[in-house]
Formats: structure tokens, C-alpha cells, sequence
């Protein structure tokens, strides 16, 4: 709580402040990617491959080129050789990148795959031009279901030698032997989950702006990483950084799948010094379902063993993950992630994991809010079903096995040592909100006049904030200028998270100014230090780092030219509403517009700082429950309520951070209950469209009660990331709703998703 | 391909062009009036990101081809507020309850909302969510656009729409 009221000043952390983003994105005016128009401006389109596995054997494109209007059209011969280095700045150089070829070379490995890139006068023509691009493709035998990629014939990579990407086990499933042998109980499953996708509402897009008379590149991108698109570029293309500037305004959303450079982009960025003008390419709807990446999609067996008073003995998992044809890198992370959080925030004295990833012919693998959620969902599913078997209702299984406070620091058997978390504060307190025990007699009531209520409980515990490599540090620039105005610049890749709101709240309660004197510059590589972006529900707990250690230094120089300025001590003088007063005499003072005058007109006061993390990760946990109606006849699903109880520390603007968390929930219910990006056995997409692929909409979602927990972080300010947790409490929670709804039928649910005609399946059965 | 020249007016004022007859009035709206407040979600009539009101009626403009608008009234996002910058109660209740977030969809549950409260200024809770279910976010969980329609009715039932 080191931040908390430094001086008389009005606070604005933890108020409800209407957000600075606001006024421009509901009038209009906010500046997407595809809303930048640039003087002789060129627009491009990919052809992609309709075939899962194929060769190439001949594109020939003279048709295309001779469409009026069209300028280019570039195959994998013409780009591809351009690429200097490819690597993540975040991931290093040392880990491998699997491959990522820009445009398919030789052969194609998933429908969507790019094959060529057109560049036209307009978006309209290149489209047409794209459709005279004619390309001869072989088909191959394609690897289609990653369950059986292990053990097929036909290589997606041939050159890897397998389908396995990688693989690693910590402790084999054998070591337990004994464990699970002699336990009271022994619970045992394998738990699939679908694949789907993050979906922002506006796809990927960039404008690449090359001065061939400079050497300097311009890229305007939708993406959640200016910073590391600048230095991906910069590498792949063998420019120095300095001459490529990343300038993003508005992001339509993003939810992990705008974090890396994907091969698309990079096509982008080798094409546009090439074409002597700026070119566009903003992907449709069928593009980002097509071609945009998958998450999910994988599977576990799970086991669990009890003592005979239900007490956790040991866990473990055993885990397969499909990456698709072309994974971001390095896909082995996250996958393991799932091992290492599998125990989540419960008593469990043994455990292990193994996991394998797998190439297929499928759109690749790229992050989505909570990439490990998996862990939480097989988790939580496998208590639900251990309790079924083991006669004991699930809170209360729960209950017997949470982490109390007296227990913290606590090591999971993995090595995942949880600090100021309060799992079983958050559990009790979303129980009591529901009346548990109330929704439990009539859910009773219910089920003896032929109604199938549910209530499904999931907890979780997750890493926020990484803090290590490039993802542990934070820069920010604080400059007041002689106008009064205070000015912040942090790197940004805010894609809907409200960061601009967040770092002027913070900037206003840490000069002691007014908030409306506060504005923020961010996502201008030009103008702002590097920072990794939004990602690893890392930005608003990192920028407050940064915020605090720039205001610090900025504050000092105020106090001391105030204290010149007005004869007192440094001691004497106390700063609120945008102003140094005497303490003793608040009528004595001078304004920060005066004090930035006066200590160097024009250039103001300014100061630049970096924060550098203190911990290698902060610890965020949260409880889900929800109710449901199922329709045994139809198979419908109809959520009631839903209770999320969450402890992020304190926050730094309620709206935001519940905001944040019913976007996730609500993304988790979408996956269990709608979304499936599926493929049918020769590889082909079959949800390219919304008509396919179907998002919740406001009809089907509930209002999402929230409760909450504070404990402090040892973070700046005591705050903790919240942005993924939603996505990853909702999917069990869901599921157990549904199965508990359906017990009386006997029903155990394994397989996701639960839409209607699974649900009238799993019944008929 | 041959243009045709349509007429019709936006946010109030008379516009005059030449398109392509396949242009969409989304495309049109955006690229050649450079209003580019109404969105592209999906290009095939789902997500209502594209949501404008043509003769008062809110439709999706990826839908629509720039001259089937010939002779109507559009207004855009742009138009929704009052010319000085100032917000609309529709636009207002989106601020108040924390209703947007990337502010991608946004412009389409502005127009698409403003539309229906003007038809239903007394709504109930399941037909607003009826109301909403022709747009799509991504970021909301539509906690605070639910929230938003109901504060703004208040506004519509006392006229104060606009």
C-alpha cells in the first residue's frame, strides 16, 4: 500500500473515473488501423490455400498482373529470401522458432495458408486480383486430428523429422504409483477441450509506410505490442531499429492474439519497402477465422488422489496440446504452464506433469487470454467429478483442500510458490453471495417437478505480471508542461484494457495534480521507451511501477523549486490539485503551470524513469460460480447467475477491472457453450463466418455479480494484473454447472464444447 | 466497371458522388466521405459494427450497396452527438457505465441503441438484451451496454434522446 494518500491530494485510485479513451471512440473518431489513409496509398490481399496439405507446383500470375490497377503480385520466391533474422524480443534469440516461412514455400500446411500477396489500387481490386492468381496445388496427405499425429505417416514439417514440436515430462506419472494405489479414493479422466479463438472484433491489420529517400519505415499497426512489432521488424528486415517507428492508436481488441508478429504481417512488412508507396492490408472477418490462429484445442488425463477424508494427495497430468501448422513461438511455454499451475490454489503435497505438443495441418497456434487456462478446466472438473464419486458435496471438497493464508508462502509440487492470495476468502465470499445452500434447496425443489438446475464452483490462482527478461521492466516520461499540462508517455498496447485511463489516474494521484490536467501519449515507438506491451495481465500492475518511479523523481525537482520558490523547507510544502502549498498555510502556494515556468521555460519539468520488477511474477486468485437451467428435451443451456469473487489487490478503477473481468467470463462461457472453430476430416474450416462461428451475444449472457477481496501485492501500489483471469475462472464453472445440472441422469461430462445437440447426446446415451 | 452518381444526404448534409455500383455504403461511407466511425466486423451482415441509420431505420451498411442509398438520409456516428462534440444521452450512458472498452463495436450499439430507444423508450430488461443481440463485443461481456441502455432510456422516455 505504498502509494496510499501520499498527501492531502484528491485520490483518484480506486474511484470509478470516466475513462480519457471514452469521448473519441463513441463519436467516432478514434484512429483504427484501417481508418489511416495515406496519400497513394496501396491496398493488399492474400491468397491463401484451400487445401490443408498440398505442393505447389506452379503459381502463375500473369492474369492478376495484367488487371488494371494492380501492381504486384508477390509469391514466396519474392519475399521470402528478405528475411533477415525472425525472433521475438520477448521470447530471445536462443529459442528455437519453429518455422515461419512468410508466404507458403513449396508447400502449403492449412487452409488459409498465405501462398501470395497481391498489391493493388484499392482493396476491391486487389480482391479481384487475387481470385486470377492460379495456383497448382498437389494434395497430400494431410495430419488433420492431433490425437493421431504422434503416430502419422505424413510429416507437417519435414524437416523436424516428427509431429511432436517438443516435449517434457518432470516427474513420470509411474512415480505416483504407490500414491494412487493405496489412496481412500482415486478420481481419473480425460478431459478434452475445443478449439477456438480470441476473435477481436476488429482482425489484424497494418499500414506500412516506407520513405525510400529517408530509409525510414512507418508501420501503423493493430497490435497489443508496438514496441516489439518495431524491433520484430527491425531484425527481420536487417534495418536499424531507429529508422522503423510503430505508431498504434486505437486497437479493436486483441485478447492475446495481437502480441506476436505472425507470418501475415510479416509478408507486410517485406512487401511495403518494396512497392514505392503505403500499403495497407487489414484482414476480413473469413481471414481472422481462417488464418488469425487457434487457441485451445487440447487435452489431458488427469488424476487425483484422495485420502478417506478427502483431503488432495497427489495430481497429476498428462498433457497434448495441437499447435496447428504454424505455432507463434515457442509453444513448449505455455503447454508447460498448464503442468506447472495444475495443482492451482489447493493443498496438494505430490504431483507432476508431462506435456506434448504437436504439429497438424491446422491454422497455427497463437495465444489467448489465459493460454494455460486448460490447467483450471481439468482441474476444477476433475474435483466436481472425484466429488460425485466420492459422495461429498463440491464446495465442500473444495473447502478441505484450499490454501488458508496461515499456509502462504506455499510451494506447489511443481515449484509455483504462491504468495498474498486468499483463495478461500474469495470462496466463501462467492458461496455466500449465491446463498448456497438456498440455491441447493431449490435446485431440490426444481428437480422433483422435472427442472434441471446446476451450480458449477471453479477456483483458480494465476501468475500475473511476469517479471522477468523484457517483461519485467517499464518505462514512463512524465513532462509538465509551462501550460500546466502534465503530459505521461508510456509504451502502451492498449487494445480495450483502459490503460490510458489507468496511467492518468495514477499520474494525477502521484504529482498530487488535478486529473484533468493529465493527458497520456502511448503506442508511438518514437515517443515512448520500450516497453512488452499488453500482455501477461502485465499493464496496468508494470505501468504503475513505472508511474510511480517517474512521478518520484519528478516530485523531488517540484518540491524543491517550490520550496525555493515560496521560502520554506521541502518538508513544509505538501502537493495537491495540481499546485505546492504550505502545509501550515495552504493559501500559500504556486501553481504547476508557475513552477514548470519557472524551472525551465519553455521546456518545463520532465523526468524519465524505469521501473524494474521486484518479484518474478504476482500472484492474482479468483472464485466462479454459476447457475444454470438445462432443458433435458432440447439441450439447451441457460446461465442464471454468475458470481465471480476476485482478489487483484486494490484497484486502481473498479469499472476497469470488473470490466475486465465479465469480457473474460464472458469469452470462457462463449467457450463452452458457442464457439468451436472446427474442421472436418480432410482440414477443411467449417465456421469461417458468424453465422459459424457463433459468439455469445447479450441474449444469452447473465449479469455477472462481482465480489471482492483485497490482498496487496508486494507490486507498486499493491495491485495486481487482472485481465486474463476471467477466461479462465468461466470455463469450469460453466461445465460443472451444466454437469451438475445433469446428474440425476448420471451424465459426466468430458468432452467441450456443450452446445445443444452434445448436451441431447450425452443424455441419450 | 462503370460508376453511377448517387445523391443523398449524411449527418445533415447533401453529399453528391460517383461509385462503383458494388461499392457497399459501408466502403462508401469510409472511404470516399472519409467517415470512418462506422466499423467493418465482419462484411457479412453479423456483428453490426456497421450499424447506420438510413431514413431513420438502423441498418448494417456492409449490406447495402453505396447506391441503394441514392436519395436517403444516413446518419453516421458521426452525426449522433451534437456538432459541437458534445455527447448524445446514448453516448453519455456508455461513458457513465464503463459500456465499451476497445470502442471497435462501439459506434454500432451507439446508432443501433439510439434507434430503439427512440421506438421503445419503456423497455424491459429481456428486450433490451433482444435489442442488443444484432451486435457483437468482444471486450463487455455487454455488462455495462446492458447498463448503458437502461440509464439511457431514462433519457428517452423524458425526450432527451438527442
Amino acid at each position: 500500500m505504498t502509494e496510499r494518500a501520499a498527501d492531502g491530494g484528491a485520490r483518484y485510485a480506486g474511484a470509478r473515473v470516466h475513462r480519457v479513451e471514452d469521448d473519441r471512440l463513441l463519436t467516432g473518431r478514434g484512429t483504427f488501423v484501417d481508418d489511416v489513409s495515406l496519400p497513394g496509398m496501396l491496398h493488399a490481399c492474400f491468397v491463401r490455400s484451400p487445401i490443408a496439405r498440398a505442393a505447389i507446383q506452379r503459381i502463375d500470375t500473369s492474369a492478376a498482373l495484367a488487371l488494371p490497377g494492380v501492381r504486384f503480385v508477390f509469391t514466396a520466391a519474392d519475399l521470402n529470401p528478405g528475411v533477415r533474422e525472425q525472433w521475438h524480443t520477448t521470447i530471445g534469440k536462443e529459442m528455437p522458432e519453429t518455422p515461419r516461412p512468410p508466404l507458403a514455400e513449396g508447400e502449403v500446411r492449412f487452409v488459409g495458408d498465405p501462398v501470395a500477396l497481391v498489391v493493388a489500387e484499392s482493396r476491391y481490386l486487389a480482391e479481384d486480383a487475387a481470385e486470377l492468381v492460379e495456383v497448382d496445388y498437389e494434395p497430400l496427405p494431410a495430419v488433420v486430428d492431433y490425437t493421431e499425429a504422434e503416430h502419422a505417416k505424413a510429416l507437417v514439417h519435414e524437416s523436424h523429422g516428427s509431429n511432436v514440436i517438443a516435449q517434457l515430462t518432470t516427474v513420470p506419472a509411474s512415480a505416483f504409483d504407490e500414491v494412487f494405489a493405496s489412496a481412500a479414493h482415486v478420481a481419473s479422466e480425460t478431459i478434452y477441450q475445443q478449439a477456438y479463438a480470441p476473435v477481436p472484433i476488429e482482425g489484424r491489420g497494418l499500414v506500412v509506410d516506407y520513405s525510400s529517400v529517408t530509409g525510414d519505415l512507418t508501420i501503423h499497426a493493430s497490435t497489443q505490442t508496438p514496441h516489439e512489432v518495431r524491433l520484430f521488424c527491425s531484425r527481420l528486415l536487417g534495418m536499424p531499429e531507429e529508422r522503423v517507428r510503430v505508431v498504434t492508436r486505437d486497437t479493436g481488441g486483441g485478447f492475446g492474439q495481437k502480441v506476436m508478429v505472425q507470418r501475415d504481417e510479416m509478408c507486410l512488412m517485406l512487401a511495403g519497402p518494396v512497392v514505392g508507396a503505403p500499403l495497407k492490408w487489414v484482414e476480413d472477418r473469413r481471414e481472422n477465422l481462417l488464418a488469425a490462429g487457434k487457441s485451445r484445442q487440447e487435452h489431458a488425463a488427469v488424476k487425483m488422489a484422495f485420502d478417506a477424508d478427502g483431503a488432495i494427495q497427489a495430481a497429476y497430468i498428462d498433457f497434448v496440446q495441437d499447435c496447428g501448422a504454424y505455432p507463434t513461438p515457442w509453444p513448449l511455454f505455455p503447454a508447460a504452464a498448464v503442468g506447472t499451475f495444475f495443482p492451482g490454489p489447493y493443498r496438494v503435497p505430490r504431483g507432476g506433469f508431462a506435456v506434448k505438443t504437436l504439429y497438424t495441418n491446422t491454422v497455427g497456434r497463437a495465444p489467448y487470454r489465459g493460454p494455460w487456462q486448460f490447467e483450471s478446466l481439468a482441474r476444477e472438473v476433475l474435483l466436481d467429478i472425484a466429488a460425485r464419486q466420492m459422495h461429498v458435496d463440491p464446495a465442500e471438497l473444495r473447502r478441505r483442500n484450499l490454501l488458508r493464508r496461515d499456509e502462504l508462502p506455499y510451494k506447489n509440487p511443481n515449484g509455483m510458490n504462491y504468495d498474498n492470495i486468499s483463495p478461500l476468502e474469495t470462496f466463501e465470499q462467492a458461496l455466500a453471495m449465491l446463498d448456497y445452500a438456498k440455491f441447493r434447496a431449490e435446485q431440490a425443489e426444481a428437480r422433483s417437478a422435472g427442472r434441471y438446475l446446476g451450480v458449477g464452483l471453479a477456483n483458480y490462482v494465476e501468475a500475473s505480471t511476469p517479471g522477468y527478461g523484457v517483461y519485467g521492466t517499464e518505462p514512463a516520461t512524465i513532462r509538465i508542461a509551462p501550460t500546466g499540462r502534465i503530459t505521461v508517455y508510456v509504451a502502451g498496447g492498449s487494445s480495450g484494457n483502459s490503460i490510458e485511463t489507468t496511467v492518468v489516474q495514477l499520474t494525477a494521484d502521484a504529482l498530487g495534480a488535478k486529473i484533468e490536467d493529465v493527458d497520456t501519449v502511448q503506442g508511438d515507438t518514437a515517443v515512448t521507451g520500450f516497453g512488452a506491451g499488453t500482455a501477461g495481465s502485465r499493464s496496468g500492475s508494470m505501468t504503475a511501477g513505472a508511474v510511480r518511479e517517474t512521478a518520484a523523481v519528478l516530485r523531488e525537482r517540484i518540491l524543491a523549486i517550490a520550496a525555493h520558490e515560496l521560502g520554506v523547507a521541502i518538508e513544509d510544502i505538501e502537493l495537491a490539485d495540481s499546485r505546492a502549498s504550505v502545509r501550515a498555510k495552504p493559501a500559500v502556494g504556486v501553481s504547476f503551470k508557475d513552477l514548470a515556468a519557472l524551472a525551465d521555460a519553455p521546456a518545463g519539468l520532465e523526468a524519465s524513469a524505469r521501473y524494474t520488477a521486484n518479484s518474478p511474477s504476482i500472484w492474482v486468485n479468483a472464485t466462479h460460480v454459476c447457475t444454470c437451467e438445462v432443458d433435458v428435451a432440447t439441450g439447451r443451456v441457460q446461465l442464471l447467475r454468475y458470481i465471480v469473487s476476485e482478489d487483484c489487490g486494490p484497484m486502481i478503477n473498479p469499472n476497469v477491472v470488473e470490466g475486465q473481468i465479465a469480457g473474460g467470463t464472458v469469452q470462457g462461457i462463449g467457450g463452452v457453450l458457442f464457439e468451436h472453430l472446427a474442421y472436418d476430416d480432410d482440414g477443411n474450416p467449417v465456421a469461417t463466418t458468424f453465422m459459424d462461428y457463433l459468439l455469445p451475444t447479450a441474449a444469452e449472457v447473465p449479469a455477472i455479480e462481482f465480489g471482492h477481496i483485497e490482498t496487496p501485492s508486494p507490486g507498486p501500489g499493491g495491485y495486481k494484473g487482472v485481465g486474463e483471469g476471467g477466461a479462465i475462472g468461466a470455463p469450469p464453472a460453466v461445465v460443472n454447472a451444466v454437469a451438475d445440472a445433469l446428474s440425476p441422469f448420471g451424465v459426466k461430462i468430458t468432452r467441450l464444447p456443450l452446445g445443444p445437440s452434445q448436451i441431447v447426446a450425452l443424455l441419450d446415451r | 466497371m462503370g460508376e453511377v452518381s448517387v445523391k443523398l444526404t449524411v449527418n445533415g448534409q447533401p453529399r453528391a458522388a460517383t461509385v462503383e455500383p458494388r461499392v457497399t455504403l459501408a466502403d462508401f461511407l469510409r472511404e470516399q466521405l472519409q467517415l470512418t466511425g462506422t466499423h467493418l466486423g465482419c462484411e457479412h451482415g453479423v456483428c453490426g459494427a456497421c450499424t447506420v441509420l438510413v431514413d431513420g431505420a438502423a441498418v448494417r451498411s456492409c449490406l447495402m450497396f453505396a447506391v441503394q442509398a441514392d436519395g436517403a438520409e444516413v446518419t453516421t456516428i458521426e452525426g449522433i452527438g451534437s456538432p459541437d462534440g458534445g455527447l448524445s444521452a446514448v453516448q453519455s450512458a456508455f461513458r457513465d457505465c464503463h459500456g465499451l472498452q476497445c470502442g471497435f463495436c462501439t459506434p454500432g450499439f451507439v446508432v443501433s441503441v439510439t434507434a430503439f430507444l427512440r421506438d421503445h423508450p419503456n423497455p424491459t430488461d429481456p428486450e433490451i438484451r433482444e435489442a442488443l443481440s444484432g451486435n457483437l463485443c468482444r471486450c463487455t461481456g455487454y455488462q455495462g451496454i446492458v447498463n448503458a441502455v437502461q440509464q439511457a432510456a431514462g433519457a428517452a422516455r423524458r425526450g432527451e434522446l438527442r
